[in-house]
């Protein structure tokens, strides 16, 4: 086996509070720049909502991702939805499928000036918009970061949610009644995927995955703006700087890795939602693992993940390449646990084929949360005289259908498994800890949920009561070590950073 | 003397500034090298304007090119009347439609405001240039038929001469002025090339139909035992 190691995620979604904490760190360090205001390597969105870029997920507009090939999709040979190898130098002088800056949001600020110098008169002065593009006045601003946060004009931007197009018309109607309408936070950075889709687009080679950690960077040198990364990313999380003329992403904060510091979105996290741990996998398997059927990905993105303690994975893992203290960092990872130990974490929109190893428990809240006599409960069912939260899934709020058309390619099963488990640790907890719940209710409740008292003890003591140290793995990157037969380790350290030695600007 | 400095020297020191500036350009600012896409500020006026000038151009320079490097083969596919009628119509439908669609482009970048925004005085001036040299082949083609056939013996052996470094520029120096600006213009794009968005051209992504599609880096790929 080829393992390779690769730094991967979790996100606690029942955690996050939306408070955008993490994109504000984010956007401080990273994108405070002429080109890049626009961008938010970390976003978070409301759903049911239509995202940002608007409509992200709607592929038969972006073209992003891979499908099989074949007459109707069933060969598992993978080609990108977006075009051909061929097809990429022919589109190369003008991309059909590229979103433009409208698709996000025009960047701007106000005339503050204008507040001080206006000249004395019967009005306020006020500031006005001011685009960061032009610099000209923007009359109206039509579209902004956030613009739908906590379903804010929810009947155009919720209603066009590309998730609700599983969900029948009855029960699409039934989200928007008062009492039922119902949304969760969707924190979103690049998912450093294994089969990535901007790395495969990118005509120019630029894009690269590093072999040590499974970074995916964009080398800003080989960038040529041919700009089929952000058509090839399904997750639109490859921005173009609009002043340079070059491709943008996410970098996993690498230089706070390298230096051992958790990314700052992880960092800043006031939900505490993030997880951050080494994940081993087969590299050999990427593509068949990526050409399965719809039904079978979320299993066969666990299959490529190997077990860090089986000896033979250690072996295999040293064969290639991979440092003990990488192994043992694997060993602790918090994300193994969540993602292949307890399974209750899963890959955003799996259907799109790139692997993404950002991974994410589903949140409980929205869908089993009902309002009664003024109040929400968290169950249902008293009156059927079961114990609160057993006959919930099948009467959620927001249904089933949707979270497994975000989550697990549309596998219920999958989808269902994860939340049994979940309903069965609040349970157990439940009658441990407020005694309300009979022992054989809750025993009950293990058993549906295929768990046990310590996985379900674990599992609580990583989502509520994780130390910082629990929370992020981080690997000793060791780049000094990594760099030292081709770079002085002072240079490098010098370096940290995009490793700009010209600002990044333009100058013809 | 003022034909020698026109069409000897000048077609070096354009050739030589533009290869040497190229270089140094592409070692010491890497980072230049790219084709500023404007298209994410501007999508609709783009297509129109692009595609066109862009497909034309590559047609156009390259007929240029073979005709140049394989002039007897061109002759031969000229030498049957149809075959030189049919040439000489697409060579200028592609030159108007170059033409088109560069004024396109020149106007999409006047219009747009948030295109304007990022269009340097060097896109400027580039846009200029390759204005004037495709009005001028176009004029060329037009009021000067047969160009398919002449080109062969006129500018092919300049050409050749100076790739051979025997200059002779009788060829060149009795055809009217129009032409000659023509084939000079064409140098002054060279020399413009290292200092302009023009650089683009030579990173054309071609290695993209063969090279694996993932691409993973090391910094130092360790081999160790069980
Ligand atoms: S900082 Fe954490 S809790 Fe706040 S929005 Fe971001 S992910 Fe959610």
């Amino acid at each position: 086996m080829n393992i390779r190691a690769q730094v991967s995620m979790v996100f606690h979604l029942d955690k996050c509070i939306g408070c955008h904490t993490c994109s504000v760190a984010c956007k401080n360090i990273w994108t405070d720049r002429v080109g890049a205001e626009y961008m938010w390597w970390n976003n978070v969105e409301t759903k049911p909502g239509t995202g940002y870029p608007t409509l992200w997920e709607d592929q038969e507009k972006y073209k992003g991702g891979w499908e099989r090939s074949g007459a109707n999709g069933h060969s598992s040979k993978l080609r990108l939805k977006l075009q051909g190898r061929g097809g990429a130098l022919a589109n190369i002088f003008f991309n059909p499928y590229l979103p433009t800056v409208d698709d996000y949001y025009e960047p701007w600020t106000y005339d503050y000036e204008n507040l001080f110098n206006a000249p004395e008169g019967d009005d306020q002065p006020t500031a006005r918009p001011v685009s960061l593009i032009t610099g000209k006045t923007i009359e109206t601003i039509e579209a902004g970061p956030n613009w739908d946060d906590d379903l804010g004009g929810s009947p155009i931007y919720a209603a066009n949610d590309p998730n609700l197009s599983r969900l029948s018309a009855q029960e699409r109607e039934q989200m928007n009644e008062l009492e039922r309408v119902v949304f969760f936070y969707l924190p979103r950075i690049c998912n450093h995927c294994l089969n990535a889709g901007c790395v495969a687009a990118c005509p120019a080679g630029a894009i690269y995955k590093r072999g040590e950690d499974g970074i995916v960077l964009i080398s800003q040198e080989k960038c040529r703006a041919w700009r089929m990364c952000i058509s090839g990313c399904p997750y639109k999380k490859t921005y173009f700087n609009w002043n340079t003329g070059k491709s943008e992403k996410c970098i996993l904060c690498f230089p706070r890795l390298e230096t051992g510091q958790a990314p700052a979105c992880f960092h800043s996290c006031v939900g505490r939602i993030r997880y951050l741990g080494v994940l081993l996998y087969d590299a050999d398997r990427i593509e068949e693992a990526a050409g399965v059927s719809d039904a079978e990905l979320v299993e066969a993105q666990r299959s490529l993940i190997q077990d860090p303690f089986d000896p033979k994975v250690i072996g295999d893992a040293r064969a290639s390449g991979i440092s003990d203290q990488m192994i043992a960092s694997a060993q602790n990872s918090p994300v193994y646990k969540f993602v292949m130990r307890w399974k209750l974490a899963l890959p955003l929109h799996p259907e799109f084929r790139t692997l993404p190893m950002l991974f994410y428990v589903p949140p409980m809240l929205p869908v089993l949360a009902k309002l009664q006599q003024g109040r929400y409960e968290l169950a249902d069912g008293h009156e059927e005289g079961l114990a609160p939260m057993f006959s919930s899934l099948e009467q959620a709020r927001l249904p089933l259908r949707y979270m497994a058309g975000m989550f697990s390619a549309g596998n219920e099963r999958i989808m269902e498994a994860v939340y049994r488990k979940l309903i069965a640790v609040r349970l157990y907890m439940r009658a441990k800890q407020v005694k309300d719940i009979s022992e054989a209710e809750a025993q009950m409740a293990l058993k549906l949920g295929e768990t046990t008292p310590e996985e379900a003890e674990a599992i609580v003591r990583l989502t509520a009561r994780p130390t910082y140290e629990e929370r992020f793995v981080i690997p000793p990157l060791a780049r000094e070590q990594a760099i030292e037969a081709t770079l002085d380790p002072y240079t490098h350290k010098l370096e940290a950073g995009f490793g700009f030695r010209q600002s990044p600007e333009r100058r013809w | 003397m003022i034909d020698l400095v026109l069409f000897v020297a000048f077609p070096y020191v354009a050739v030589v500034l533009a290869v040497l500036f190229g270089i140094y350009r592409y070692r010491s600012d890497r980072f230049s090298y790219s084709s500023f896409s404007s298209q994410f500020l501007e999508n609709r006026q783009l297509f129109w304007g692009s595609v066109p000038w862009h497909y034309g151009i590559v047609i156009i320079l390259s007929a240029h090119l073979l005709a140049a490097l394989f002039p007897r083969a061109w002759a031969q596919l000229i030498a049957a009347p149809l075959r030189l009628y049919v040439l000489e119509v697409t060579g200028l439908a592609l030159a108007l439609l170059t033409l088109l669609g560069l004024v396109l482009l020149i106007l999409r970048r006047l219009r747009s405001a948030r295109v304007f925004a990022v269009t340097s005085a060097m896109d400027w001036a580039l846009l200029v240039a390759l204005l004037v040299q495709v009005a001028l082949g176009f004029w060329v083609a037009l009021f000067y038929r047969w160009g398919s056939d002449w080109y062969l013996h006129t500018a092919v052996p300049w050409l050749f001469s100076l790739v051979v470094f025997q200059p002779q520029i009788q060829y060149v120096t009795a055809l009217p002025w129009i032409v000659q600006l023509h084939m000079l213009w064409g140098f002054f794009i060279i020399l413009l090339f290292p200092f302009t968005r023009l650089v683009h051209l030579v990173t054309v992504p071609i290695t993209y139909l063969w090279r694996p599609y993932q691409v993973v880096i090391w910094n130092r790929r360790m081999r160790r035992g069980r």
